[in-house]
């Protein structure tokens, strides 16, 4: 496949960045757009050029590291990470512009990698459950309802990799945050801090600069474990009964 | 057994209405709440309008009503002030809400795509634009047809069936009139979904459900509302 790439180019978050087109021959569609742009910067190398820096990890689409969007779309066209997107989603001769996330809450750190630390933030002030460490517990200890399981599991597939951010016109993070709450405060190891969870990570998630949640969908669209829409209105349920109960 | 209880909860916690108003959950439960008000005035008011169909005295008489509403307990027109005063109230909040949080998240998406498309459903992408239509038709509508400062010809207090008559006699009274119940319809369709959501109604066995009700609603509305400046058009009511 030949392609032609337009790559946000910026060498560093206080300097400006451009698109900057590149042409690329010799791509499989079997690889993966991680691949095709592995082969870019070998070139890139090659020739003596800065190559495009992007994030990326476990290349499985479970570790939630890569990230980037791909002619408007979050992870691009599949409901899939980026390193899990192949190649054969794109016909040869096609033009593909490739950006950052863009939110005012993840500045661009350099080219296509951008600064989601502020989800860490939300993780501290509460994404967690009260234990004592030490060996693991009888797993049949606690019992857990099944349809509290499954809500839980569904939630606690989120890897936190920014798409819901990125792909909403508001820069929120209300499906991330949503995810988090839903997955512990379904479960009863979460249910001692099921209302200081649910305030302090909204309010992480206010103070980080997220923008907020208008209902356009864009997010849930993006996300590629399916994380829903409703998963929100969920987060506003015990948000309101945490405001009431938190006396 | 020892836990470590390291969470913030064990701070002094803001009182309820500064973490509702400090939020962006808060100002839209704010916002979501006040819309539902103004949506039940306006299902209320919209039926009422359709009595225009039953000829000038039932009319008459029921706007008469409004206004004796709840005597002897209440003073004339005590009730009307009531509902005015809430509905003043829910504009404010609403509008106020929808200012702060809008500024705060154009503020968040402060870089745009490169790559255009073409993002959300009509009736979402025009919630700002279209509540500001609305604001705008409300102040003329009250001009309009409660004080009559805006009214073309001679307003006469007590008598709306001609004063209603007047008013969609005049090709802009119907244009703005129209526009605005349109635009009403779009804001009805996402604000009513929205407002379930954040108050925390949404579900996956509810969506479907939600979005019908959104729909008839928005539909009911528009088409109960349009079908008086059509049928004075039509000569149906005159």
């Amino acid at each position: 496949m030949r392609l032609t790439l337009r790559v946000w180019r910026q060498p560093d978050a206080d300097t400006p960045g451009a698109m900057v087109t590149y042409g690329i021959d010799g791509i499989s569609e079997d690889m993966s757009f991680l691949e095709m742009l592995d082969t870019l910067n070998e070139e890139l190398i090659l020739a003596g050029d800065e190559p495009v820096a992007f994030d990326h990890d476990c290349r499985e689409g479970i570790c939630g590291a890569c990230g980037v969007v791909i002619n408007g779309d979050a992870h691009g066209p599949e409901r899939t990470t980026t390193c899990q997107l192949h190649m054969r989603h794109f016909k040869d001769g096609d033009t593909i512009d490739v950006e950052p996330w863009r939110a005012g809450a993840f500045p661009v750190v350099k080219d296509l990698v951008v600064d989601r630390s502020a989800f860490d933030r939300i993780i501290g002030a509460g994404g967690y459950i009260t234990a004592p460490t030490g060996s693991a517990p009888e797993a049949h200890a606690t019992p857990v309802p099944k349809p509290a399981a499954d809500f839980a599991f569904e939630h606690a597939e989120c890897i936190g990799c920014g798409a819901c951010v990125a792909a909403c016109p508001n820069g929120s993070a209300m499906l991330f945050t949503s995810a988090k709450v839903n997955h512990l405060n379904t479960l009863p190891q979460g249910a001692p801090e099921r209302e200081t969870r649910v305030l302090d990570m909204v309010a992480t998630m206010d103070e980080e600069g997220f923008g907020g949640c208008t209902l356009t969908g864009e997010c849930a669209t993006a996300c590629p474990k399916g994380i829903p829409l409703p998963s929100i209105a969920a987060m506003n349920k015990e948000w309101l009964r945490a405001l009431r109960a938190a006396r | 057994m020892f836990m470590a209880l390291a969470t913030r909860g064990t701070d002094h916690r803001p009182s309820m209405t500064r973490t509702l108003w400090g939020s962006t959950i808060g100002k839209k439960t704010v916002m979501a709440v006040s819309g539902l008000i103004m949506l039940g005035y306006l299902v209320a008011h919209m039926l009422g309008n359709l009595k225009i169909f039953f000829g000038p005295p039932e009319f008459n008489g029921y706007a008469h009503w409004l206004r004796t509403l709840g005597e002897p307990v209440l003073h004339y027109e005590w009730a009307l002030w009531i509902v005015r005063t809430v509905l003043v109230v829910a504009v404010v909040l609403h509008a106020v809400c929808a200012y702060q949080l809008s500024r705060r998240d154009i503020a968040a998406r402060p870089s745009k795509y490169v790559h255009k498309r073409p993002r959300a459903a009509y009736a979402t992408r025009t919630m700002r634009w279209g509540g500001i239509i609305l604001a705008l038709f409300i102040v003329w509508h009250i001009l309009d047809l409660t004080t009559g400062t805006a009214h073309p010809g001679g307003f006469q207090p007590g008598h709306p069936y001609q004063n209603v008559v007047d008013t969609f006699s005049t090709w802009y009274g119907n244009a703005i009139y129209i526009t605005a119940m349109l635009a009403l319809g779009l804001h009805v369709q996402h604000g009513f979904w929205s407002a379930a959501q954040t108050l925390g109604a949404g579900s996956a066995t509810r969506e479907r459900a939600l979005k019908t009700t959104a729909t008839a609603l928005a539909v009911a509305l528009t088409a109960g509302f349009i079908a008086v400046p059509v049928a004075v058009m039509t000569g149906v009511v005159s």
